[in-house]
């Protein structure tokens, strides 16, 4: 652990201050999680990842399962590509990450195919597009190749549970104003019907559930969060 | 030159785990992946004709054709799934019909990609269950903005005309289809005098 606390401070995408990143090891990692779910996290301010952010979010679970799968693939990768940076020769690091980084989103196809059949019909080629999904090679080249396992987890973690809260949020949205209900789960192991929060006199906002909502949707989140967050 | 090996043996490597990786996850979750189509098409046969203790599939037209039996192993009726186009793409319905395949006995959705709060409608409840027990001699039809009325009749989703239009078209080409292959000449015409009493006109399309 001695040579990571004798490396400057690393890169990020500027928005933490230099000075917090050289304090000790449990701090340092407790930072480098935390700051994908709220400062950077990849959806609402580094805008990384959109594609499968519009796409899926027409509900909380298929939001949910997606984020998952993320999280799964990226932490992966990022341990993977971390445990081996050393090795990788830099002209090929692309290639190599690409490869690492399909192989595990074919395991988490296959294991959503086997294990949660309706969710992966629902969720359909979006999966096998995470391996083209910024925030992954991004993650990969930007921190985990260059930082020890432990740090490139919590970094990974971050990244992706953050990128899976904001899913969660947009397809609950959607969901909530598109069909009146929000958390309906239609799993082999789990039905529920989702809470009424509407109630039955609510007629659906019809367009939530469709491409235009996601737009419109993401873009009043990412503009309050504007708002919110104070200027670096 | 050993700058060049170092990439080929990191790819190679890269290359030969991965593989390995992959085959051994495909032969775990391919037969579970195989179980669940088959539970899928297991389950939509028990939705449309829900008294089947067993089916037996057999080959029609090169489609597969589920006998379903009950528990004395008589045939009680037959399963089978059509599929067209709709309104935004392929819609594929599982069909349960009486023995004789004069009655539908009920549909369900299986595959759709209607546009949502309109054509997606055709997958609830409300809108399959008008199927339950339809003729479908000489065929079935539909109307919008009225009740159905004859035996043969189901009424259109509002503002979904061509996804409720498309399904009473798959249904009728793959009934007729399967009549023709299935019944023994003789049976697979529509004959008025065999007409259900109630029905006072022929069919047609009604607007």
């Amino acid at each position: 652990m001695t040579d990571q606390l004798k490396q400057k401070p690393e890169e990020t995408t500027g928005l933490i201050p230099a000075q917090s990143l050289n304090k000790t090891g449990v701090y340092r990692l407790y930072l480098d999680f935390i700051k994908g779910l709220w400062q950077e996290n990849p959806v609402f301010i580094q805008l990384l990842g959109m594609c499968p952010t519009l796409a899926v979010t027409s509900s909380a679970e298929n939001g949910l399962f997606m984020g998952l799968s993320v999280v799964f693939v990226l932490t992966c990768a990022a341990a993977v590509v971390s445990m081996f940076r050393k090795v990788i020769p830099s002209q090929v690091r692309i290639v190599t990450y690409t490869a690492i980084i399909a192989t595990f989103v074919t395991v988490a196809d296959l294991f959503l195919k086997a294990e949660f059949y309706p969710i992966s019909i629902k969720l359909g080629p979006y999966i096998p597009l995470i391996v083209v999904n910024c925030i992954i090679l991004g993650r990969c080249e930007a921190f985990s190749s260059k930082h020890g396992l432990i740090r490139s987890i919590a970094d990974a973690l971050g990244m992706s549970i953050g990128f899976t809260l904001a899913l969660v949020l947009l397809g609950g949205i959607r969901e909530l104003l598109g069909t009146g209900k929000v958390f309906a789960f239609n799993l082999p192991q789990f039905i529920f019907e989702g809470f009424n929060v509407m109630g039955s006199g609510f007629e659906p906002w019809i367009i939530m559930l469709l491409p235009a909502g996601a737009f419109i949707v993401l873009g009043i989140l990412i503009g309050l969060m504007n708002l919110i967050r104070p200027r670096p | 030159m050993k700058k060049s090996l170092h990439m080929i043996i990191v790819l190679v490597i890269v290359g030969a785990v991965s593989g390995t990786t992959l085959v051994s996850m495909y032969n775990y979750a391919q037969p579970l992946i195989e179980e669940n189509k088959k539970a899928a098409v297991k389950n939509a046969i028990y939705k449309v004709l829900p008294e089947t203790e067993a089916y037996e599939v057999i080959a029609v037209n090169d489609r597969q054709v589920y006998k379903a039996k009950d528990d004395a192993g008589r045939v009680i009726g037959y399963a089978f799934v059509a599929e067209g186009s709709g309104y935004q793409g392929k819609i594929s319905i599982m069909v349960g019909m009486d023995s004789k395949l004069k009655t539908v006995k009920g549909i369900d959705i299986l595959e759709s990609v209607e546009t949502p709060g309109l054509g997606a409608k055709i997958q609830e409840k409300p809108f399959k269950d008008q199927f339950k027990n339809k003729s479908a001699l000489p065929e079935i039809t539909y109307v919008k903005n009225k009740a159905a009325d004859g035996p043969n009749e189901i009424q259109a989703i509002t503002g979904a005309t061509v996804s409720s239009s498309s399904v009473v078209r798959i249904l009728n080409k793959e009934i007729a289809g399967l009549r023709k292959a299935l019944l023994p000449e003789g049976e697979n015409t529509y004959d008025e005098t065999q007409a259900v009493t109630g029905a006072t006109k022929s069919s047609g399309s009604k607007k």
